[in-house]
């Protein structure tokens, strides 16, 4: 049997032999000779601080009392590392291209480096790891207890609070002195790591050791113990689909959410490949350390008293049968299990203290000093003071709650308080849309419900929250009982905190997100952490170069160290093909320098800092103006662009309309070819039949004389028609003569209707005048446009169908414009072939009646062109209507 | 890639089909028979996730060039 003391030497000289390995890591970090610290062994081991001394002494218990349900603890996990393409390949590029610190720096950048986020994220890691540091101590302490108990003899043994208070000391102690060597945390503790390395291989190695020993020592190998099994009261479990399903979703949320995990995760984690290798190894270590819990727990119900702690099976079933060695590397390994969990948490937490508390409160407080005062260390010292605090609050908190409560039990109550950050998080990983104020709210109420239903309770009954409060609700308001929210009762406490806390925060962060707005700086962010597997995504940028690179070498001396910051500045200006130590404070330059910062100091608090030398927010509304201008000028352009090509559209449609018209021309041109040798052919034939006819000798001269006269009315009409045509194309190509003069418009009239008396000379038309009006000199070619007077009277004469037909001119005289309207009281012309009257050959009735080739109107069109008047149809008098508009004087040039 | 995504569904749901069997009345050997399916499913998963992550690696740095090289400068 291992005497007491020489179990505290052992221990000190494990603790020694852990200085050691650090140092000597660090050693080599330092001296880059370390390709195997980089490996993914080193990585997945590191990993293995999840499993703490809850897993070590906690999941026997656990199993002893709740059979299989321990192994939803490391289902979940698998889970979570199985599925790594999801969601922490996600996270861990991002903590690289973020440079990240910590899961509070993770969410404060995502959310537009907000610092409020950090400081409540902070906050409730810190109040969530509590508990779990306690369960740490009260390990330790307990296993040493059960030496002590074991062994009477050698020397005084220690109360339990002294214990636990020197297990404090000393932990804080060794985390200070590796934990905050140096300040830059993506320079990563490769002392701590390679330290926690070496304590994973002893706690797994012990574990098994135990395990071995209890199933082919103890028992009879394999089947001996699963007869036992059956025969054991782990039989009696039954599993709960609650908190089976439950379980094994908070495991899983809680090993992306612990600040530990995160920090082994993510910053710590040197080569995102890695993360492959662990994928499948990290789940292997699990199921290793799972695989002989339940073995011991049943042996232990079996072998050991009754009313022996099942927490202690581990080290009490060696120590009872006499296996004083494997008991000591037991206790060694549980010892691991318990300083890596707090060493790794208290240096997470501390960071995440500085970062996000205590920097903002100093640069608040003392604006001046960040640009004069020595930032590096005030950051150490905070660094120091958090590791600390946090291992002082765990061992308020093992004092408070009594250290009784199960292992698993307050294990799991720091898991929902961590799960809390889950919403938060994977919104803002795969959701643009996840805004601060949404994150806020949500895990504002996530963490009161938290407190409320789990937290306070755990302290025990009027510890914290009186009895009555638990039994009857505040006030006696039934519905807000901590354990029976809104009248859900009869559910497991613990699921039934987790089930109201996670979905009042999920709601409350969804419903945030919806109804605000982000801002600039947040969306910024927001697209580069949801398009981090896109390349190019911009940074949040510092437009504006206002920054003197000396005043930010002077800043980063501060905070990287002399040598640090002066080695990256050369770095920079070489990149910048410059000589010396200060580049050019260009946008790309000051936004490296804010990334290397914030690896330092967190996301927001460099570009808080940054911002004050740089002077202004990082996007301003300059900034936003200038990239509007930007766009503006895009705009323009396109504008430009648009404009060009819809005057070419114009053009190219006035070339159709062109081009439409001249085929429109040429019909024209053939339909008139055609036309006019139908004209000239019609009579052309009769002339040449009746001619044939009179060539024949024996005709009556009475019949003689009627065919010769047809000829001659044929010719004279061919005669006419030809003179009109030679009048027409003469017209139209504006060559003709014009014979100016003053002439009386009653006149002119007078002599058209004469003249117009001819056609259809049997009809009577009463024609109505107006002689005063009437009464104008002309100037203007008066043959010419009495021309056009007989045209019309005589079209009217011709066409106007009415019984008692009836003509009336009108003359007006308008400024320097006399128009004059020939009006009869017939039927007038349709509308549809009002166009169509004033072209050639257009005939409406038939060829016969009219005995005219169609060219009247299309002569007054050309003669009032040449006039410089026009001739229209008036519609709607009543009858057809032509209205003819001339200058009252004529100029010759026009 | 899709394997990768599809496993941790695939997994879970193995993993709470317990939840759907019945308790069998005087058979003493349930929970020994649960043990052994869950570890067994465990085990499934981890054969399966290591063989996915030397396909997915080899995919990747066949693909685009391997994430880290453009952080090892930060």
């Amino acid at each position: 049997m291992i005497p007491f003391n020489i179990l505290v030497l052992v221990c000190v000289a494990y603790v020694i032999l852990l200085f050691g390995v650090a140092f000597l890591a660090e050693k080599r970090a330092a001296g880059r000779g370390l390709r195997w610290l980089r490996s993914p062994l080193v990585y997945t081991l590191s990993l293995s601080i999840y499993c703490t001394a809850w897993t070590f002494y906690g999941a026997v218990g656990y199993a002893a009392r709740s059979g299989l349900e321990f192994l939803t603890i490391y289902l979940g996990p698998t889970l979570v590392f199985v599925g790594w393409w999801w969601v922490l390949r996600k996270l861990v590029r991002i903590g690289k291209t973020q440079r990240i610190t910590s899961i509070a720096d993770l969410i404060s950048s995502r959310y537009g480096k907000s610092t409020l986020l950090g400081v409540v994220v902070t906050l409730i890691s810190v109040f969530a790891a509590t508990p779990y540091i306690a369960l740490q101590l009260q390990s330790v302490t307990l296993s040493f207890g059960a030496f002590a108990s074991a062994t009477a003899a050698g020397g005084a043994v220690p109360d339990r609070a002294a214990t636990a208070l020197w297990v404090a000391v000393g932990l804080a102690v060794f985390t200070i002195a590796f934990g905050t060597r140096n300040i830059d945390a993506n320079e990563r503790h490769h002392g701590v790591v390679t330290a926690i390395a070496v304590e994973a291989v002893v706690k797994l190695l012990a574990l098994l050791a135990v395990g071995i020993f209890v199933v082919w020592g103890l028992a009879a190998g394999p089947s001996d113990i699963l007869a036992r099994m059956d025969a054991s009261r782990i039989a009696e479990w039954e599993l709960r689909p609650g908190r089976w399903a439950g379980l094994i979703f908070l495991s899983a949320a809680a090993v992306l959410c612990l600040p530990r995990m995160f920090q082994v995760m993510v910053v710590e984690n040197v080569d995102e490949r890695h993360l492959a290798t662990a994928s499948w190894a990290f789940p292997l270590y699990l199921f290793l350390m799972s695989l002989f819990v339940v073995p011991i727990a049943v042996v232990g119900l079996d072998l050991m008293p009754a009313g022996a702690n099942p927490d202690l099976f581990v080290l009490t079933l060696p120590l009872s049968s006499g296996q004083g060695g494997l008991a000591m590397l037991a206790f060694l390994g549980g010892f691991s299990s318990a300083t890596s969990m707090v060493i790794v948490a208290s240096i997470a937490l501390a960071t995440m203290v500085s970062n996000h508390v205590v920097m903002p409160l100093w640069l608040w407080l003392r604006p001046a000093q960040a640009v004069s005062g020595d930032v590096r260390r005030v950051v150490l010292v905070s660094r120091r003071l958090s590791i600390a605090g946090v291992v002082a609050l765990g061992y308020a908190y093992f004092r408070l709650s009594g250290g009784s409560a199960a292992l698993a039990a307050i294990g799991l109550i720091s898991f929902v308080g961590a799960a809390q950050i889950l919403p938060a998080m994977l919104g803002g990983l795969f959701w643009r849309g996840a805004t601060k104020v949404g994150a806020v709210a949500g895990l504002l109420i996530g963490a009161a419900v938290w407190a409320y239903a789990l937290y306070l309770p755990s302290f025990g009954p009027d510890a914290v929250m009186s009895a009555r409060v638990m039994a009857v609700g505040p006030w006696g308001i039934g519905w807000l009982r901590p354990q029976a929210l809104f009248g859900v009762e009869g559910m497991d406490p613990l699921i039934h905190a987790m089930f109201w806390s996670l979905a009042l925060n999920a709601s409350v962060f969804c419903l945030g997100s919806i109804l605000t707005f982000p801002n600039p700086v947040e969306r910024v962010q927001g697209a580069a952490f949801v398009n981090v597997f896109e390349d190019g995504v911009g940074q949040g940028g510092w437009l504006r170069g206002a920054a003197e690179a000396e005043d930010l070498l002077i800043l980063s001396q501060r905070i990287m160290g002399d040598e640090g910051a002066l080695g990256f500045f050369e770095a920079e200006a070489r990149a910048q093909g410059k000589l010396g130590f200060l580049p050019d404070a260009s946008p790309g330059f000051v936004d490296a320098l804010e990334r290397r910062l914030s690896g330092s100091v967190g996301a927001a608090t460099a570009h808080a800092m940054i911002s004050q030398s740089v002077g202004g927010a990082a996007v301003s509304v300059e900034d936003l103006m200038a990239v509007a201008n930007e766009t503006a000028q895009i705009m323009e352009y396109s504008a430009r662009l648009e404009t060009q090509s819809d005057e070419l559209t114009r053009t190219a449609r006035q070339l159709r309309e062109a081009n439409d018209k001249l085929t429109q021309l040429s019909v024209q041109k053939d339909a008139f070819l055609s036309q006019i040798s139908h004209e000239l052919r019609t009579p052309m034939t009769s002339i040449r039949a009746f001619s044939e006819i009179l060539m024949d000798d024996a005709m009556p001269a009475d019949l003689r004389q009627k065919h010769a006269r047809i000829i001659q009315d044929e010719a004279i009409r061919l005669t006419r028609l030809l003179d009109d045509l030679l009048d027409l194309s003469v017209l139209e190509n504006g060559t003709v003569q014009l014979d100016l003069g003053m002439a009386s418009l009653q006149d002119m009239i007078d002599r058209a209707l004469v003249a117009a008396g001819s056609t259809r000379p049997e009809r009577s038309f009463a024609v109505q005048r107006d002689p005063a009006s009437e009464g104008l000199f002309v100037l203007t070619d008066a043959d010419r446009l009495t021309q056009v007077f007989i045209n019309l009277i005589s079209n009217a004469r011709k066409y106007c169908m009415a019984e008692a037909p009836e003509l009336r001119i009108a003359v007006r005289q308008r400024g320097g414009r006399v128009t004059v309207d020939v009006i009869d009281n017939g039927r007038g012309i349709p509308a549809a072939s009002q166009a169509l009257i004033f072209e050639k050959f257009a005939r409406l009735t038939d060829h016969a009646r009219a005995g005219g080739a169609g060219l009247g109107l299309s002569i007054c069109r050309e003669v009032m062109t040449n006039l410089g008047g026009t001739v229209t149809y008036l519609p709607g008098q009543g009858g057809a209507a032509f209205r003819v508009t001339f200058p009252l004087r004529l100029r010759d040039a026009a | 890639m899709d394997a990768a995504r599809l496993l941790p569904v695939f997994g879970l749901f193995l993993l709470l089909l317990p939840m759907l069997w019945e308790p069998v009345p005087d058979m003493g050997r349930r929970t020994a028979r649960d043990a052994i399916y869950l570890f067994a499913v465990w085990a499934g998963l981890i054969v399966v996730a290591r063989l996915l992550a030397s396909g997915l690696m080899a995919a990747d740095r066949g693909g685009v060039p391997p994430a880290s090289a453009e952080d090892e400068d930060g």
